[in-house]
This record gives structure tokens, C-alpha cells and sequence, in this order.
């Protein structure tokens, strides 16, 4: 971590409290200014002394990971049967998005991009309900409102998804800045891409958040793709983390694929927001094995020989080697988690297709306001009389053209 | 009763409801220690401390997005955009997040604020502090718009857009600021949000008028009565929701309407004006619905009293109704 005063110091410490700094891409002969921040080498072994996290915990965590994995290929798979819209996943992030979320307290906001899905399950979002949301029918506590991946689950304080890129930041700001001024504890967390740090909302919610020095974690999933773009032509900074100088808030870079890393970091960020040190901006460095999401095809802008490196960095297989190498976790454990996870996500996706396939009619009114205005009262009236005079109203399979 | 202008009328309600609801807050760019360019949230720094009169950096998106974010977390927020042509950075923050939250969480968070901003011309503004932009909003669900006309319903209207528990736009006339001046109620005055005011009554002719455009219209109707032209007035107070029973009750009275507001007329909301009384009141209708309106440019700077409809363009257009 390193304040804007400690840029000349920066220069030759290390990154952070412990663990290694992984100087990569500096000049010759000086040290990288934005080292990486790393706790586990890509064999999984690490100090001891550096890991935050309690053997239980971690292995719950690894356990998560491995269901995030499972939840997204399942999601994918269904998307691609025709079950379900649309999918957007973090194949290849679980590390950045579990190791962020888990660093948190109960009490603090999490403020979602779209990729967080296992961060609103670590919430206590139940999976039924999740994947009601997926399908959008009457189990859908957001009444078919949103596409999938747009989830919401408030009894966790995490936040309703939206898709405009970055509008999530200033709100995470504002969330955390009413807590501090009630002199109550939150501290928010918010995520987003590398794409999003090209955003006016980025801009205006880092800035914010230093001049009012607001408790604020920014958690960047530097996922190395925008859709199609990579991230050097996302922006001309070497690093994302170094863009927190400009703000005069704290920045660090850590390895997203290394959970015992980005947990120790986070925990660091949210310390100094709850000390009333200001917002740090975080940059998880990791990779999107996948495509966006089910949308496109990644062979189209991206060479499949760009993505094998990082399949060898993969988040899962190192914390498992940490956990073998430790005795925390045999290949039978390994195989009784695959199968267990496997089908707690099959009976989940049994129970939320159970849901009839709509909600209802006045569903797409209530909401909008507090109270249904007049002319909503009368639209829905005139789409339920046109519904009711001619079913193929509702039927996807009539439509000109 | 004190008399106020609308800037005191806005002061006194913002004052009135910090104090009664620890909840509310000020923010936005000079509202605090110089309390706003227009001296609206004057005294409340001094009064509430920085935490609730805050100052914020000149962003309009990250004005709103903070907002957002407090009223997600139990604050009201009362944001001042400093003119509403100023407004557009916020569009995404406003349109894309703070009037879809509550619908597309299913009602698990909610986010009711009352966005205030000075709208309008005829202050020798020119294109970037005259507009009235309050079409975009009323075309966009979630959102309520309330224009308030008079000192008197500055502080109603302000004081119901606080507590309600949906966002609202509070476009305030800042052409009659200062001029308007009227009799205000001290303490609790609440005026409902969604109720029209006939402020003139009449049997010719109605005459629909908001915000600073009413003080117009009111003017013209005075005018048409020296020609024998009797108007009844009516000042819509809230946009969105429309008071709809008041305008169908009064031109199916008079059979005439006449529309009049600053913005450009195609798209205006006096084309849906128009629409609705004319799906409504079509077999009690005797002429065409007239528009008086702003026109199709930006707003000029040298032209402006040409570009505004103004009371003797009003005045026309109710001959020309009536005469029909």
C-alpha cells in the first residue's frame, strides 16, 4: 500500500505488511513503483505468518470458489439449452471476488458490478432465490423485472445490480459517507472492471470519496478485458492502482488470483477506511478465462494462446495445492465437495424452475412508485383487456417480420 | 403570516425539515458554507454543521451517485443541481439508477430524494442557464416533477417532496426568484403533491400554465378580461403525477384549452396535454388545443423575450381560441 506522500519511499519498499512483492515490468536497475502484492506462489506454498484468514475459513472459502466454478458452467450450460437469457460469470476471478467480499463485516455494503454473484451468495442470498432471479419467472423476488445476473439481496446489504458501467461507484461513496455521518461503523465495498476506470462515475466517486475522505473499499477486478478490449487500450496508466495518487487516496496492487492476497489486502483498505484514513483504491490483477458472458465469442478478438498462461494461474487448483500442501484438504475431500456442490446446484435449479413461468401482470406496474400512479392503473387494465381479448398478445412467436 | 420570496419560501421549508427529521440533508456545489448561489440553503452550514449542509466537488453525477447512496442508507437526501442545465451529467445517475431502483430491487431498497434545481429563462442567461428541461423526466418512470409557482407553494410543495417516498424533480422558477412574493404560512404548510390549482376561474377558455410561465398567463388572463376573453386558470404545481381530474373538470367546462410553457414545443408536455384532453374532452371541445411555447433551438441569449412565450403571445392565442 502506499500513500501519496510515500511516493519517493514507495519506490524501494515493499508493497505491503507481509508477504512478497512481485516486481514485474519495472525499469532495470529500479524497483517497480506498483509492485504486486502476493501471498501464495503459483505452487500454492506461502508464509504462514502472512495468511489473515483461519484454516476454517479458508476452507470454506476454497469451498465457494468451487462453487462459483460449478454455478457459472451450470449457468452457461443453461443459457446455452435455452433456459435461461443470459449469463455473465467470473470464471477465473473467484479469488478477487470471494477474497474482497469475505474480507468485509457483516454490517458493511457491498456494491456489485455484475460478476459478483458468489459475493451476494457469501451474503446469504439463497440459491433458489438466485437462480429465480436467472430465469425471471414468479420465484423472482425482482418480479422478472431485470436480465439475468442483475440480482439484489438487501438482507445482506448487497446492492441492485444495474448495467450502465460505473454508476455503482459514487452510490457505494454515498452509502458509506450516511453511515459516517450517523457515526456508525460500514465501511462500503465496490466493485467494478478495469473498463469502468475510464468512466465519469470512477472519476467523480474516487474523487469524492478523498476530498470527504469517505470509508470506502474500491475493489477494480483488472480482469485484462473490456468485452473485446484489452486493457492498455482501456487506458494509458501502466498500472490502475497508481490512479489512486491522483485522488490522494491510498492505492495497492495485489495478485487476484492468490485469495490469500487480496483477502490480506482488503482487510488492510478496510482498516484504514474504519480508522478514518479515507478510501483505498484496490487493483485485483487477474484474468477473464471466459468470454464477457454469453453474449459473445471470445476467439473472435482474442487469441486462445493469450488465455493459456493465465489457465496455468487459475485461482482454484493453487488454493487447493495451499490447502494439500498444508493437510487441510485430500483428493477424496476434493472429490465429495465436486459431487456435494454438484448437487445442492442441480436440486436449487429443480426447486427455482418449479416457479410458474411469469409473474404477474401487475407486477411490470407496482413499484415503479411507491403507489401506482392513475395512468399506470389504466395501462394495466388495457394490457390485461388486450391480453385476455387475444392471447398471441403475450406470445413471443407472433410478431411481424 | 411573513411574506417571502420563493428563495426564502424554499429556505424556510429546508430549514423547517432539518430540523424536524435528522435524516435530511443538503448537498451539492456551494449549498454549504456560502449557502448556494442563489442564497437557497443560506444559514443551514451554520445552522446543521458540514455533515448536513455539505459542500461537494463540481460533479453532477457524483452529486446524485452520493445522493443515491445516503437515501439507499437512511438519509433523504435533498441535492441542489446549481442550474438545471447543469443537469445532464446527472442523466445516467438519474434516468439509469435513482428512478428504476426501487422497481428493479423489488422493492428492496428505495432511494426518495428531492433533486432541487433552478430552471428557465428570462435572466438574460442565454443556452446554459435558461432551460427547462422537464420534459426528459416526465418521460422517464420512477421520477416525480414538481414546478412550484408561487412563495406559498414553494414551501407546500417542497415540504410534501421531502417526505414522499418517491424521488422527486423540484424545478424551482428562478425568473420570479425574487419577484414572486406572497403571504407564506410559517411552520408546518404542506401542499399535496399531484393537485392543481384553479387560480383564476373562468368560463371561456382554460388556460394551463407552471412555474414561472403561470405569473404569464396570469397576466394574460387579466389582459383577455379587459377584452371581455373570460379564462380560468389553471397552475399544474406537479407534473408528474398530472392532476388530470382538474384539467378534464375545467375544459369540459370551457370546451377551450390553451398550453403554455418555456421549453421547445415539439415533444413539449404540452403535447401530452394536448393528447390527453383530446382523448378525454373531444365531444365538449370547440376549438383546436393551442401551445404557446418555447420553440425548436436552444435557448438564445439576445431573443430571449421573443423566444418566451410571453403574456402578449398568450393573449393571442386566447383570441384565437376563442374566436375559433
Amino acid at each position: 500500500m502506499r500513500r501519496p506522500s510515500d511516493l519517493g519511499a514507495a519506490r524501494r519498499s515493499r508493497a505491503g505488511s507481509a508477504g512478497v512483492a512481485d516486481g514485474t515490468g519495472g525499469p532495470p536497475g529500479e524497483a517497480d513503483p506498483w509492485p504486486i502484492f502476493r501471498v501464495m506462489a503459483e505452487d500454492g506454498s506461502a508464509d504462514p505468518a502472512a495468511v489473515t484468514l483461519a484454516d476454517a475459513e479458508l476452507k470454506e472459502l476454497y469451498r465457494r470458489m468451487v462453487f462459483s466454478r460449478q454455478l457459472d458452467e451450470r449457468m452457461i450450460a443453461l443459457q446455452r439449452q435455452g433456459r435461461i437469457g443470459f449469463y455473465i460469470g467470473a470464471i477465473g476471478e473467484e479469488a478477487t471476488v470471494l477474497g474482497t467480499a469475505a474480507a468485509m463485516e457483516p454490517a458493511d455494503w457491498i456494491f456489485p458490478c455484475y460478476r459478483e454473484h458468489a459475493a451476494a451468495l457469501l451474503r446469504g442470498m439463497p440459491l433458489p432465490v438466485f437462480l429465480a432471479q436467472m430465469l425471471g419467472n414468479a420465484g423472482d423476488l425482482q418480479f422478472g423485472r431485470q436480465m439475468p445476473c442483475h440480482e439484489a439481496w438487501a438482507p445482506g446489504h448487497f446492492t441492485s445490480i444495474s448495467a450502465p458501467i460505473g454508476t455503482q461507484i459514487p452510490q457505494a461513496v454515498g452509502a458509506a459517507w450516511a453511515s459516517r455521518i450517523r457515526k456508525e461503523p460500514m465501511v462500503s465495498l465496490v466493485y467494478f472492471g478495469e473498463g469502468a476506470t475510464s468512466s465519469n462515475d470512477f472519476h467523480t466517486g474516487l474523487n469524492f470519496a478523498g476530498v470527504h475522505k469517505v470509508p470506502t473499499v474500491f475493489a477494480c477486478r483488472n480482469n485484462g478485458w473490456a468485452i473485446s478490449l484489452p486493457r492498455e487500450k482501456q487506458t494509458a496508466s501502466e498500472t490502475i492502482a497508481q490512479k489512486a495518487v491522483a485522488y490522494g487516496i491510498a492505492g495497492e496492487r495485489v495478485d487476484g488470483n492468490d485469495l490469500l492476497a487480496v483477502h490480506a489486502a482488503t482487510r488492510r483498505a478496510r482498516a484504514r477506511a474504519a480508522a478514518g484514513e479515507g478510501p483505498t483504491l484496490l487493483e485485483c490483477v487477474t484474468y477473464r478465462l471466459e468470454g464477457h458472458s454469453t453474449s459473445d465469442d471470445p476467439k473472435a478478438y482474442r487469441p486462445s494462446e493469450a488465455v493459456e498462461p493465465w489457465r496455468k494461474k487459475d485461482p482454484i487448483p493453487r488454493l487447493r495445492a495451499h490447502l494439500a500442501g498444508r493437510g487441510l484438504h485430500s483428493d477424496a475431500e476434493e472429490a465429495a465437495l465436486q459431487a456435494e456442490v454438484k448437487e445442492e446446484i442441480q436440486k436449487a435449479v429443480r426447486d427455482a424452475e418449479a416457479h410458474a413461468a411469469k409473474p404477474p401482470l401487475e407486477s411490470m406496474f407496482e413499484g415503479v412508485y411507491a403507489e401506482m400512479l392513475w395512468q399506470q392503473r389504466e395501462q394495466l387494465e388495457e394490457v390485461r383487456a388486450a391480453v385476455a381479448a387475444d392471447p398471441r398478445t403475450a406470445d413471443p412467436r407472433h410478431h411481424g417480420s | 403570516m411573513p411574506t417571502f420570496n420563493i428563495i426564502q419560501a424554499v429556505n424556510d421549508a429546508l430549514r423547517l425539515e432539518m430540523r424536524r427529521d435528522p435524516s435530511v440533508v443538503v448537498l451539492g456545489e456551494d449549498v454549504g458554507r456560502f449557502g448556494g448561489v442563489f442564497r437557497a440553503t443560506s444559514g443551514l452550514f451554520e445552522e446543521f454543521g458540514p455533515d448536513r449542509a455539505i459542500d461537494t466537488p463540481l460533479a453532477e453525477s457524483g452529486i446524485i451517485g452520493t445522493a443515491l447512496g445516503m437515501a439507499l442508507n437512511g438519509l433523504r437526501p435533498v441535492p441542489e443541481i446549481q442550474f438545471a442545465d447543469f443537469i445532464f451529467p446527472a442523466m445516467d445517475q438519474i434516468v439509469s439508477e435513482v428512478a428504476k431502483y426501487r422497481y428493479r430491487s423489488g422493492g428492496q431498497y428505495a432511494c426518495p430524494m428531492v433533486i432541487r434545481s433552478p430552471y428557465g429563462g428570462g435572466i438574460r442567461g442565454g443556452s446554459y442557464h435558461s432551460q427547462s428541461p422537464e420534459t426528459h423526466f416526465i418521460h422517464t418512470a420512477g421520477l416525480k416533477v414538481v414546478v412550484p409557482a408561487t412563495p406559498e407553494d414553494a414551501k407546500g410543495l417542497l415540504l410534501a417532496a421531502i417526505r414522499d417516498p418517491d424521488p422527486v424533480l423540484f424545478l424551482e422558477p428562478k425568473r420570479v426568484y425574487r419577484a414572486a412574493k406572497g403571504e407564506v404560512p410559517e411552520g408546518e404548510h404542506v401542499v399535496p403533491l399531484g393537485q392543481a390549482r384553479v387560480t383564476r376561474a373562468g368560463h371561456q377558455v382554460t388556460l394551463i400554465a407552471w412555474g414561472a410561465m403561470w405569473h404569464e398567463a396570469d397576466l394574460a388572463a387579466r389582459e383577455a378580461e379587459a377584452e371581455g376573453i373570460d379564462t380560468e386558470v389553471l397552475d399544474l404545481r406537479t407534473l408528474q403525477p398530472l392532476d388530470v381530474e382538474a384539467v378534464v373538470r375545467s375544459v369540459t367546462k370551457t370546451g377551450r384549452a390553451v398550453v403554455v410553457h418555456e421549453a421547445p414545443r415539439t415533444c413539449g408536455f404540452g403535447a401530452e396535454l394536448a393528447a390527453l384532453i383530446q382523448e378525454r374532452c373531444f365531444l365538449h371541445l370547440e376549438a383546436p388545443v393551442a401551445r404557446v411555447t418555447g420553440f425548436d433551438t436552444p435557448f438564445p441569449y439576445t431573443l430571449e423575450n421573443e423566444y418566451l412565450p410571453r403574456a402578449p403571445r398568450i393573449l393571442k392565442a386566447l383570441r384565437e381560441t376563442v374566436a375559433y
